[in-house]
């Protein structure tokens, strides 16, 4: 018995270095890991604080009808009622912070309108659309239509 | 009439009274309202696209873009446009994702409309499933997400998603896609897309809540979702949705 | 129209997105589980006629084992990020097996037989080297000098033990490569559970073909004769190895078309057009057909000892392109097509960006240049003394 350990005793030491090893990456492991891993799920739970402090860019119609009403009423009367500010305004959160520091460019209206009603066959046919060029023969959408309430 | 002392004394201290009860209902009434804290567990959220609605123009793309910064060439939410011929596959175009809409159709006597499509945050996500790390993962509210300071930029996920939703982010090499607008949801607003949609064809909901019109819906519409043998528990429901969109 | 791009795909994947260094990842660890379990022939299944390549088919495992992490440390977004596989990793990612099955793989199983294997030697050298080769090798002792007769029987038993260990070990250290592929619902050119069972296979037969050419070319350098006993035994362990991998690609093959399913019409496209020079020309003729020949006609007839060397070692180099060809037709086939089942992409393959070219082509012959270096460290041309009877 004595023998057999004597000669095997040589196994110990590659042990001892994996041992080693093992010993030294569960401590670093412990000092890395990161804190709260694990609350909610296997994802650290600071990832979702990471994804919500992203900057806003659309305030959202809700707060363009809090300074814009009359602009909201005659939308609400209209055919575009459900259509939002910033759908055709662009972002513009910061000008919601800052009305004057941030003064938002009026669109190019041939481009804008032209996106949502120019006639095409994939179009749901119920969707008001026409074939611009012969439409308007060239003047500018809102030469007729009120951009807000567009009815004539 | 005369006005005595005891008289100024009355009335002041009756105004002086008035004044502290106003100022006390001024800093709790007149203040800032407290944000109503954002409850996780009260929220599960999904999308009804309806297809009847969809008239391509493009606006939720550009939304997604300007509010997420998405980087030029991939896309969190693109739209696709069919055109179905008889005992033909179906031709299916995007350029450039629908951001700046659609050319004219050539042919109008096939059947054609629009696609919407985005990640359908599934909750058996296969996406989530394969990272090796944890760095995607379902949000207690339901929106799958990628911790873009974790993820090692392996792109495993991106092979194991069943709908090409993600993609890997040039600058920060980690895979990103669509976050259901996360950061909007957290204060109450709607995603970017569903609040640019000049039609209504996508509509963001809670299924977590019982005043939400997506319980209605589902009761009275008839509903699908993308690649529905995947089994992936996908949340965006479409309707009117032709059984030839892939 | 996006050029490259035919039919439509889903706006994000027009870019493929696991490039050559993902070809090259299960091609290395293929080639190391191969070698393995040609050395395992010897050791566990008591094939003495291969026994003049056991300590060759162990050099050259851990000479691409240690290549092996490579391609995906350069593949990856954030590289300096990979650790964190060992902090948490997923349970539910096969991926997330690799740090562990590799770690154990490189020292439980590959260092540690290596060292059994080669001790006598080691602790000889050390005793008798001077300068700084005296220190590298009384390091490799671990400190222990006892070589006995006992001694090395027990080195025996445990390298036979570690062996054992080796074979599922190497079954596992490649075969979790099959399973990332092999269970992607969302792909179908990958979704099977054949994968694992496939790319298993082609992996011994590329580590046997490697060790053999290996074994050939080493003799021819070293103008030593080659022991054709030995070299026609793993000439017929490639043959028995290739018929069974070759029927499960068949298996596959026929599976699909008989089934034809929604994917099987893009998919078939893919392989006419896309795939065909790669899968069609280098994998299932050169790469099988071809090899599958030259083996067979030498199970049925006896040619010349000249004829032979010609025909294994064409096999073999046959054989080493063919599964590099399975590899790539895997990985970036699966790639080539849209998910939509209505259009397909190309790969744009740089030539000296991080995932180019250059550097597979470098990391392909890293591993020879380490094999160069044990080589002459621990010279495996003598017969193993550990386990000499």
């Amino acid at each position: 018995m004595r023998r057999l350990l004597d000669d095997s005793a040589h196994l110990v030491r590659p042990a001892l270095v994996l041992l080693a090893a093992l010993a030294i990456f569960l401590a670093v492991r412990s000092a890395i890991i990161p804190k709260a891993f694990g609350q909610y799920g296997h994802y650290r739970p600071g990832a979702l604080d990471l994804v919500r402090n992203h900057p806003i860019a659309f305030a959202g119609q809700d707060t363009c009808v809090m300074c814009h009403d009359e602009q909201a009423t005659a939308r609400a009367a209209g055919k575009h009622a459900h259509v939002a500010c910033e759908a055709c305004h662009g972002p513009l959160a910061q000008h919601a912070d800052d009305p004057s520091a941030h003064v938002p460019k009026l669109p190019d209206v041939a481009d804008l309108c032209r996106r949502c009603h120019e006639k095409d066959a994939a179009k749901p046919a119920g969707f008001p659309q026409v074939a611009t060029a012969e439409h308007s023969g060239g003047m500018a959408c809102n030469s007729c239509h009120q951009p807000h309430n567009p009815h004539l | 009439m005369d006005i005595s002392r005891r008289d100024i004394f009355k009335v002041g201290g009756k105004l002086l009274v008035l004044a502290s009860v106003g100022a006390t209902l001024e800093q709790i009434t007149g203040a800032e309202p407290a944000t109503d804290a954002y409850r996780m567990a009260d929220h599960w959220w999904g999308m009804i696209i309806d297809i009847d609605k969809c008239i391509g123009c493009g606006n939720c793309v550009r939304a997604c873009s300007h509010e997420n910064q998405v980087p030029q060439g991939y896309f969190r939410t693109w739209v696709e446009r069919y055109q179905i011929e008889e005992g033909k596959p179906p031709r299916v175009e995007s350029p450039k994702g629908a951001i700046d809409g659609f050319p004219p159709l050539a042919r109008t006597d096939l059947k054609s409309f629009f696609v919407p499509k985005l990640c359908n945050h599934c909750v058996d996500s296969p996406c989530v499933q394969v990272c090796p790390v944890g760095a995607t993962f379902v949000s207690p509210d339901g929106v799958v997400l990628v911790d873009k300071n974790y993820c090692l930029g392996c792109r495993y996920c991106v092979q194991a998603c069943p709908y090409g939703c993600r993609y890997l982010h040039p600058e920060t090499q980690t895979v990103d896609k669509c976050t259901l607008c996360y950061h909007r949801l957290a204060k109450g607003l709607t995603t970017a897309c569903c609040e640019n949609c000049p039609t209504g064809a996508r509509l963001l909901v809670d299924f977590k809540n019982p005043k939400d019109p997506v319980h209605e819906i589902l009761r009275t519409h008839k509903v699908q979702v993308l690649k529905p043998y995947m089994a992936t528990g996908a949340k965006v429901y479409y309707e009117n949705l032709d059984g030839e969109v892939r | 129209m996006v050029p490259g791009v035919d039919g439509f795909m889903y706006p994000n994947e027009f870019e493929l997105q696991w490039s050559v260094l993902i070809v090259l990842y299960p091609y290395i660890t293929g080639l190391v589980a191969g070698a393995f379990i040609l050395a395992s022939l010897e050791r566990v299944f008591n094939v003495d006629a291969v026994r003049p390549t056991y300590r060759l088919a162990l050099l050259t495992a851990l000479a691409f084992l240690l290549v092996a992490p490579l391609p995906l440390q350069l593949h990856l977004g954030h590289p300096e990020r990979s650790f964190e596989m060992y902090l948490t990793p997923h349970t539910s990612s096969a991926m997330a097996m690799f740090g562990f099955v590799y770690l154990w793989y490189l020292t439980v199983v590959l260092l540690l037989e290596i060292w059994l294997e080669y001790r006598v030697e080691i602790v000889e050298m050390a005793q008798s080297s001077k300068g700084i080769k005296r220190l590298i090798y009384s390091a490799l002792t671990l400190g222990s000098f006892n070589i006995s007769p006992a001694a090395r029987r027990v080195d025996e038993k445990v390298g036979y033990a570690v062996t054992v260990i080796g074979i599922p070990s190497a079954f596992l250290l490649h075969g979790y490569v099959g399973f990332i592929f092999g269970s992607v619902k969302a792909n179908p050119w990958w979704s099977t559970p054949l994968m694992p069972v496939v790319f298993l296979f082609s992996a011994m037969v590329s580590g046997i073909a490697a060790v053999m050419v290996l074994y050939a070319v080493c003799m021819k350098l070293r103008r030593t004769p080659i022991d054709m006993r030995c070299l026609d035994t793993i000439a017929r362990y490639l043959f028995y190895t290739f018929v069974i991998d070759f029927t499960l690609e068949m298996l596959d093959l026929i599976h699909r078309t008989y089934e034809s399913d929604e994917s099987f019409r893009s998919l078939d496209f893919m392989v006419h057009t896309r795939l065909w020079g790669s899968h069609v020309i280098l994998q299932i003729f050169l790469g099988t057909l071809v090899p599958l020949v030259l083996l067979a006609v030498n199970q049925l007839w006896k040619y010349s000892e000249g004829a032979r060397k010609a025909m294994y070692m064409t096999a073999g180099g046959l054989t080493l392109v063919g599964i590099f060809a399975m590899r790539w037709n895997v990985v970036i086939g699966g790639q080539l097509f849209s998910k939509s089942f209505l259009g397909y992409t190309t790969y744009k393959m740089d030539l000296v960006s991080r995932e180019g070219l250059m550097p597979a082509i470098l990391l392909m012959l890293l591993p020879f240049a380490i094999f160069l270096v044990l080589v002459k460290l621990l010279p495996p041309w003598q017969g193993g003394k550990a386990h000499e009877a």
